[in-house]
């Protein structure tokens, strides 16, 4: 079986800051993954430069073996690559249905004509998009919100609403940055409820950057260690746990003298 | 009203309030919908056609107020009683009459309405509401062109808002744009219709002018649209500030280019076109900009240019082109400004290149902002209420630019986004028949 997203030798430089060097990423169809490393290590680096905000100055990947490195983030994402963000990147004046309705963009036919005339082809369309969104508010549990700004929720339910935004485009891989930065324990249980949940329906292979040992463990099937840009370690949780290099990375060196 | 009411309302006057009732007042306004506006605005422009001079005579005012009594007014004070009472007895009684005896009829007939398809009624609504403005403006030359600019000027305003409201880049362009409109579509009709020195001897007759307006309307449409490529094709890369000196930059090179153009009467303008805008022509193009700019921003194209303001790193994610967004919204804006330009050049029957100058891309922007960013319904009623003012105040001469600015800063201090921002335009709920409370 063919990986769905393969990452081979992604580097990247900032200038003369090396912030990826030799990166490789195999994601499996309807797998959990991780990824984790210390402040500053290249994680979200890594999230941008596959999803094509950034473009990478060397490597390849490949979605489900097609070379999509170089293109705009809306054609990777187009082609079934969904991402959330670490810093929450709602829209400010849109609703919560709005939010899930226009991420609906790409599945649009009707055109210019249509949005200018209000044809009989865009009301079937928004008919079953509005149908679509509103089952994937039921899914993320937003549906009380529908009608409210997204900015003016809760904070665990933002991270819903990006959430559901980014399923809302039909992805194939789903990349998570820190999905629980900044919740309580209750928010985080309720969230690993809802991501293995969002993985099992939407069948979906999901991707997250994540600090907190638990949920990681709980979730991922296997684990990559991001120091510096370069992976140092890759492997199951239980690996990963006891990997001295891992460790002296997060903790630091033993001083012995 | 029972006559017993009338009685205690001389009888004592504190009482007024306990009985009537403020909210009695306001109640059978409230209860009326939108045909009985209609019909009481009807009423009123019926009375005012059959007997206006004669109630206007017996006020002691020289004719009919044209302008609701303001200009009358502010030029004449001792008038001012008989300019109220024209108000009161003409415009406030028809209406308020309707609203008390006929609104439960009204609405029945409002709710029989309903019931049709919505573009049926909505045209019937329309068809009832351009006959209203069509009296109404009948009775002096003043009002239809002041009703003719206030309708160009809610297609600028729309088309404006289009750009700085939905897709929330500062725009400065649009006088620029609105002036190549101007230009093309007086160029066509010009060479056609007109015995011009510079363009010759008129192609075609005169009496297919009207018919071939609209091609020529669009033709300055699309050209301002294909201008406007040259402001959106930087705001790939930058917006804020450094786009509306771009925009503005853009503006003033269309505005030298045409002073500089001899072929096109430079700096003295361009003049002898037909009068081929009337007050339908202008109409129609309205309801058709409204309809058609309410059209692309409910949809979710239009919705896309929401998430390129609001974020357009989660917008691009999102799978939205961005570009392929910024482009469409750039150049359907500036075809709307352009065929308001081109309707703008067949009222006055004359263009000159300082008229779009950096004061009319002023007025826009108050209208913009004074009714309301992101907003169909803003954005007219930022439109009327700034022409109207605007042509009200016009006897105060100077003042009238210190009262509307003061009038600009308590709105931006009290509804900094305008007065009817963030709100969607639902035409049916406009018109749908109220409820029995």
């Amino acid at each position: 079986m063919t990986p769905l997203l393969k990452v081979k030798n992604m580097t990247h430089f900032f200038g003369g800051l090396r912030a990826v060097y030799n990166y490789n990423l195999t994601l499996e169809k309807n797998r959990i993954q991780g990824l984790i490393g210390p402040n500053g290590a290249g994680k979200t680096t890594v999230f941008n430069l596959i999803t094509g905000i950034f473009k990478p100055s060397k490597g390849s990947v490949k979605l489900d073996n097609e070379e999509i490195a170089g293109l705009f983030p809306y054609q990777i994402a187009s082609k079934g690559l969904g991402r959330t963000f670490q810093n929450l990147l709602l829209w400010r004046h849109l609703t919560v249905f709005d939010h899930i309705k226009i991420a609906h963009y790409s599945q649009i036919s009707y055109g210019l004509i249509g949005s200018f005339f209000g044809t009989k082809k865009r009301r079937e369309e928004e008919a079953k998009i509005k149908e679509n969104s509103y089952r994937l508010m039921e899914i993320f549990d937003i549906s009380d919100f529908a009608d409210m700004l997204a900015v003016n929720l809760p904070y665990g339910a933002q991270r819903r609403v990006e959430m559901a935004r980014a399923m809302a485009i039909k992805p194939k891989a789903l990349f998570l940055d820190e999905p629980t930065a900044g919740m309580t324990p209750e928010e985080l249980i309720r969230m690993i409820q809802i991501i293995k949940n969002v993985q099992k329906k939407f069948n979906v292979a999901i991707f997250l950057i994540e600090h907190r040992l638990k949920f990681v463990m709980e979730l991922c099937e296997t684990i990559q260690t991001l120091v510096f840009g370069e992976v140092i370690a890759e492997g199951t949780p239980e690996q990963i746990q006891n990997n001295p290099q891992v460790i002296e990375a997060y903790l630091g060196k033993e001083d012995i003298s | 009203m029972q006559p017993r009411y009338f009685a205690t309302f001389y009888l004592n006057y504190k009482n007024m309030k306990r009985i009537i009732g403020f909210k009695k007042i306001l109640g059978f306004f409230s209860a009326m919908p939108a045909l009985g506006w209609l019909f009481g605005f009807f009423s009123a422009v019926i009375i005012e056609y059959l007997i206006g001079n004669n109630i206007a005579w017996l006020l002691g005012l020289p004719k009919i107020p044209v302008l609701f009594g303001f200009l009358i007014m502010l030029k004449k004070p001792l008038l001012i009683p008989g300019a109220l009472a024209y108000i009161i007895i003409v415009y406030l009684l028809p209406l308020t009459l309707t609203a008390r005896f006929f609104s439960g009829k009204i609405n029945k007939l409002a709710a029989k309405l309903y019931k049709l398809p919505p573009p049926v009624y909505t045209v019937f609504y329309l068809i009832f509401l351009y006959i209203i403005i069509d009296i109404w403006a009948g009775m002096s030359d003043y009002r239809i062109v002041t009703l003719k600019l206030t309708f160009i000027a809610i297609i600028l305003t729309l088309s404006l808002n289009v750009i700085n409201g939905y897709m929330g880049e500062f725009s400065c362009s649009h006088t620029g744009f609105m002036a190549l409109g101007a230009y093309f579509a007086s160029t066509v009709t010009l060479i056609l219709f007109t015995n011009d020195k510079l363009f010759g001897e008129a192609l075609l007759p005169s009496y297919l002018a009207p018919f071939l307006f609209p091609i020529a309307l669009i033709i300055g449409g699309i050209a301002a649209a294909l201008g406007s490529l040259l402001v959106a094709i930087p705001s790939f890369r930058t917006r804020g500030d450094y786009l509306a000196i771009i925009s503005l930059a853009f503006m003033f090179i269309v505005k030298s280019l045409i002073e500089n153009l001899e072929v096109l009467g430079g700096a003295r303008g361009m003049g002898g076109q037909h009068p081929l805008a009337n007050l339908p022509t202008v109409f129609i193009w309205t309801i058709l900009s409204i309809w058609i700019i309410n059209n692309f921003v409910t949809s979710i194209i239009g919705k896309a240019t929401n998430a390129v303001r609001d974020n357009e790193t989660a917008a691009n994610a999102m799978t939205i082109n961005t570009r392929r967004t910024k482009i469409v919204t750039f150049m359907f804006a500036a075809f709307w400004a352009g065929v308001a330009g081109g309707l703008f050049a067949h009222v006055l029957c004359y263009v000159n290149p300082g008229t779009f100058g950096i004061k009319k891309l002023a007025e826009i922007f108050t209208m913009v902002y004074f009714g309301g960013l992101n907003s169909i319904v803003g954005s007219i009623i930022g439109a009327v209420a700034f022409n109207l003012a605007s042509e009200a105040l016009r006897p105060l001469e100077l003042f009238k630019w210190i009262i509307i600015p003061v009038i600009m800063i308590l709105i931006m201090i009290y509804r900094p986004t305008g007065l009817v921002a963030f709100k969607e335009f639902d035409i049916k709920k406009i018109l749908a028949p109220k409820g029995d409370k």
